[in-house]
């Protein structure tokens, strides 16, 4: 076992034989897609078409508002038939705009590029922010500007991350099988943006068919690696993926990657850049993972932005038995939604549908004091002692215990005998500590 | 109508651990312990150990009901209790002393606080403390019986057949653990030949014996092996972490080497610090009280701290306090500190930077 990881973290079933073995999907186009206005980090864009508009595929339909923000495009050709609030897929209600489909499929032109070596970093950079592009994997934060370090920062090495550490999630997975020469392209493109010396590509030891594809494909590149990593959730979280590969600790109270000279990229994100420098073509679908014991056809989708979960899980052929949660994302760190009348968003990366017996709930008891979430936490926190201190309003004490460094992995919670909700304490903690330092 | 579905703050996955298994499992690792005490000491060890668990679980249940919350007998926090309780209790008891002790436990030691995890001592601890201040003679007679045991230990002791006669007056009736004791304090020998003695006692034959449990004792006590049985099994399914079992043992171990010689520093054999060590209630405390979740520190270097106070404790009680035995009184003391410990060891985030 001398694979690298990090410190910390726990050991969940991986769940991923459901949809691992079947090959990307298209999803037929579908009639509606509900497009909200902020799917990333950063300032919501802004709308600049009305209801009547006719849009076409990958047409702008909102501007990026600011440097970290990002414009939307129409994934479907046809007609804006409301601007309001739909549901989220992060389980809130927000601002969308609906686009009721005409059955054609007629996109904006497409510029096909021969010669993307000849750009220059500023070029691309360009090019990805127009396409509306952001983290893939989940978090969704801006890629230009994860691209553009202050002068007084440089970046020396580029990861690819290609750990899909969430349980049942198995896309990235698929697009490393499937499209390994394009991520490498992608891979050289983003180092050539950043002047990065070296680039590697994380996965993780329970995807040895993706590692020997990638190993064999780097062999003889001196600069360029994959590194298997132990598998062990969070793996894929930025900070321990950067620790497991390059031994560097990003610093905590907001320290970022470029403060170890390191820029990290998912695997899904990195197709984006390329297609985006590329063609032009603007992040308008991206590989969606449907699975759960009760999907009747687990698939990994390639599905339009803003699709609605109904319609991936109808293309999966529906659940065997009733539905008792349905969870976007992965199942550490995804959100419960109430309804499938919700669409998917540029970070979805999974439809899980869980049946009554997994979404039961247990009450949540005292703490036993056991001290097992100190023992993973990867960020080395005191989970137990945030929540008690959450509880008994001492924000001071929850700040030293770590509240402001947790990532919301979810590994505490999920080994706390006492069901302790730690991930809703915290939360409340981080935002009652962040209120008070204003 | 749409569907709505519940939702709930993410993890959705949980690894299958509860309360109730992690006290049941508790209970399964004193197993191994039991049924050595009811091979070495007979079925009257079962009986206190019943006495003690049935007392402890009602006590819970009645008070529970009395303060009308939940009734939680079965998350086997109880069993646990009670079964230390009588693991704490000399076969030769009456039955009614377990019992005063398991209430004692629950009552004051638990539920005065406001239950399972509000606790502030150990309760089993709390309520052999009582019985010990309670009834004095009972509880610190130690091994009165000269049973067959008591003789095949005292034979295999090489040499205490050819000693003056007033030197078994000094080691009779007692544990292992009460004739080192006696050795050090007493007058009526001289130093070299109490030294002597105490080499011979503690010396590998008696560590052996005591290791597989020949020596009297307490009930849960008496096999070093069969506690260590049980507490791999908790530390393999992670219920409990090696550093309070292994700072506190190391610490006993290292303070005894040193100060544990009749003759000044580092005049003890290297025998002495292992004897000590599997002697009276280090292990089962080491592994199975000093390491109770709820009254132990949650921060690793917090938990390192408290088992080597909890170590420094021991030592200086079993060498210059009043009595043999320290374990339980250290345990205790350390537990007051608890609150103290967690809060000055706050651990250094991933990636910390100064301030
Ligand atoms: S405290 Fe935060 S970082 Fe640590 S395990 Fe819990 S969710 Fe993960
Ligand atoms: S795992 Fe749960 S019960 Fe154990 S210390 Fe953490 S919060 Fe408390």
């Amino acid at each position: 076992m001398g694979l690298r990881t990090f410190p910390g973290g726990v050991h969940p079933h991986d769940e991923k034989h459901y949809s691992k073995d079947s090959a990307i999907e298209e999803l037929p186009l579908p009639k509606k897609v509900v497009i909200p206005i902020s799917q990333h980090i950063g300032a919501p864009s802004q709308p600049i078409v009305k209801k009547g508009d006719e849009v076409k595929t990958g047409q702008i339909i909102s501007e990026a508002n600011g440097f970290v923000s990002i414009p939307m495009h129409a994934s479907i050709t046809g007609k804006v038939t409301k601007i309001g609030k739909f549901y989220h897929p992060n389980g809130s209600m927000a601002q969308a705009i609906e686009i009721t489909g005409n059955g054609e499929d007629d996109w904006i032109e497409l510029s096909e590029e021969k010669e993307i070596d000849s750009l220059t970093a500023d070029e691309i950079k360009s090019r990805i922010a127009e396409a509306g592009i952001c983290g893939m994997g989940g978090a969704g934060f801006p890629t230009h500007v994860k691209l553009s370090p202050p002068k007084d920062k440089f970046i020396d090495t580029v990861i690819l991350n290609g750990v899909e550490c969430e349980p049942y999630l198995t896309a990235d997975y698929r697009l490393m099988l499937e499209r390994s020469k394009d991520i490498i392209q992608g891979l050289k493109l983003l180092m050539k943006t950043v002047s990065a010396k070296q680039g590697i590509i994380g996965i993780e030891a329970n995807k040895p068919d993706a590692i020997e594809i990638f190993e064999k494909l780097l062999k003889n590149e001196n600069n360029l690696k994959a590194i298997p990593l132990k598998l062990k959730y969070p793996q894929g979280a930025e900070k321990q993926l950067i620790y497991a590969t390059t031994k560097r600790s990003v610093p905590n109270k907001g320290g970022l990657p470029m403060d170890v000279n390191v820029v990290v990229q998912n695997v899904g994100t990195t197709i984006a850049v390329l297609e985006a420098v590329k063609y032009r073509k603007p992040l308008i679908d991206r590989i969606i993972t449907v699975s759960g014991r009760i999907v009747k056809n687990p698939k990994n989708i390639k599905a339009r932005i803003g699709t609605y979960f109904s319609d991936l899980l109808e293309f999966a052929g529906g659940t065997t038995e009733e539905i008792g949660k349905v969870i976007s994302g992965g199942p550490m760190m995804g959100f419960a939604i109430s309804t499938l009348e919700t669409p998917m968003a540029k970070t979805s990366s999974g439809l899980l549908l869980f049946d009554q017996k997994l979404a039961q709930k247990e009450a949540e008891r005292i703490c036993l004091r056991c001290g097992r979430c100190v023992d993973i936490c990867p960020m080395n926190l005191v989970p137990s002692l945030i929540a008690h201190n959450v509880k008994h309003e001492d924000w001071e004490m929850a700040e030293k215990y770590g509240v402001m460094d947790c990532m919301k992995c979810g590994s505490c919670a999920y080994v706390c005998p006492s069901h302790i909700k730690l991930i809703q304490w915290i939360d409340i903690g981080k935002i009652k500590v962040s209120a008070q330092k204003k | 109508m749409k569907d709505v579905f519940a939702v709930s703050a993410p993890p959705h996955l949980k690894q299958k651990i509860s309360v109730e298994s992690v006290m049941w499992q508790v209970v399964l690792a004193l197993m191994p312990a039991l049924l050595m005490g009811i091979f070495f000491f007979g079925f009257q060890s079962l009986l206190l150990t019943l006495y003690s668990v049935l007392a402890a679980v009602l006590t819970e249940a009645i008070i529970q009901k009395f303060r009308k919350v939940p009734i939680t007998i079965k998350d086997g926090s109880a069993v646990v209790t009670g079964i230390l309780v009588a693991f704490n209790i000399n076969v030769a008891s009456p039955w009614w002393l377990p019992v005063a002790g398991s209430v004692f436990a629950i009552a004051i030691g638990k539920q005065v606080f406001g239950g399972l995890g509000f606790n502030i001592f150990n309760p089993a601890l709390l309520g052999r403390a009582f019985l010990v201040a309670s009834w004095p003679t009972l509880t610190t007679a130690g091994w009165t019986r000269t049973t067959p045991l008591w003789n095949s230990f005292k034979s295999s002791i090489n040499g205490l057949q050819n000693l003056p006669n007033n030197v078994p007056e000094v080691i009779t009736s007692a544990t292992p653990l009460s004739v080192v004791k006696a050795l050090r304090d007493t007058t009526q020998i001289s130093r070299d030949m109490a030294e002597t003695v105490m080499n011979n006692v503690a010396s590998f034959p008696t560590i052996r014996e005591i290791f597989w449990g020949n020596i009297g004792g307490v009930i849960g006590e008496v096999s070093a092996l069969a506690l260590l049985i049980g507490a791999a099994y908790l530390a393999w399914k992670h219920i409990i972490e090696w550093r309070i079992p292994v700072s506190y043992i190391g610490t006993v171990f290292v303070l005894i080497y040193i100060f544990g010689g009749i003759n000044g520093l580092f005049s003890a054999s290297l025998l002495l610090p292992v004897f000590h060590i599997f002697s009276g209630g280090l292990i089962l405390g080491a592994f199975f009280m000093a390491t109770d979740m709820v009254t132990s520190p949650v921060t690793k270097k917090g938990r390192l701290i408290f088992g080597i106070g909890c170590g420094i404790l021991t030592v200086v009680i079993r060498l210059v306090g009043g009595y043999p035995e320290g374990v339980s009184y250290s345990i205790l003391l350390m537990n007051i500190a608890v609150p103290l410990i967690d809060k000055y060891t706050v651990p250094k985030i991933f990636g910390e930077v100064k301030a």
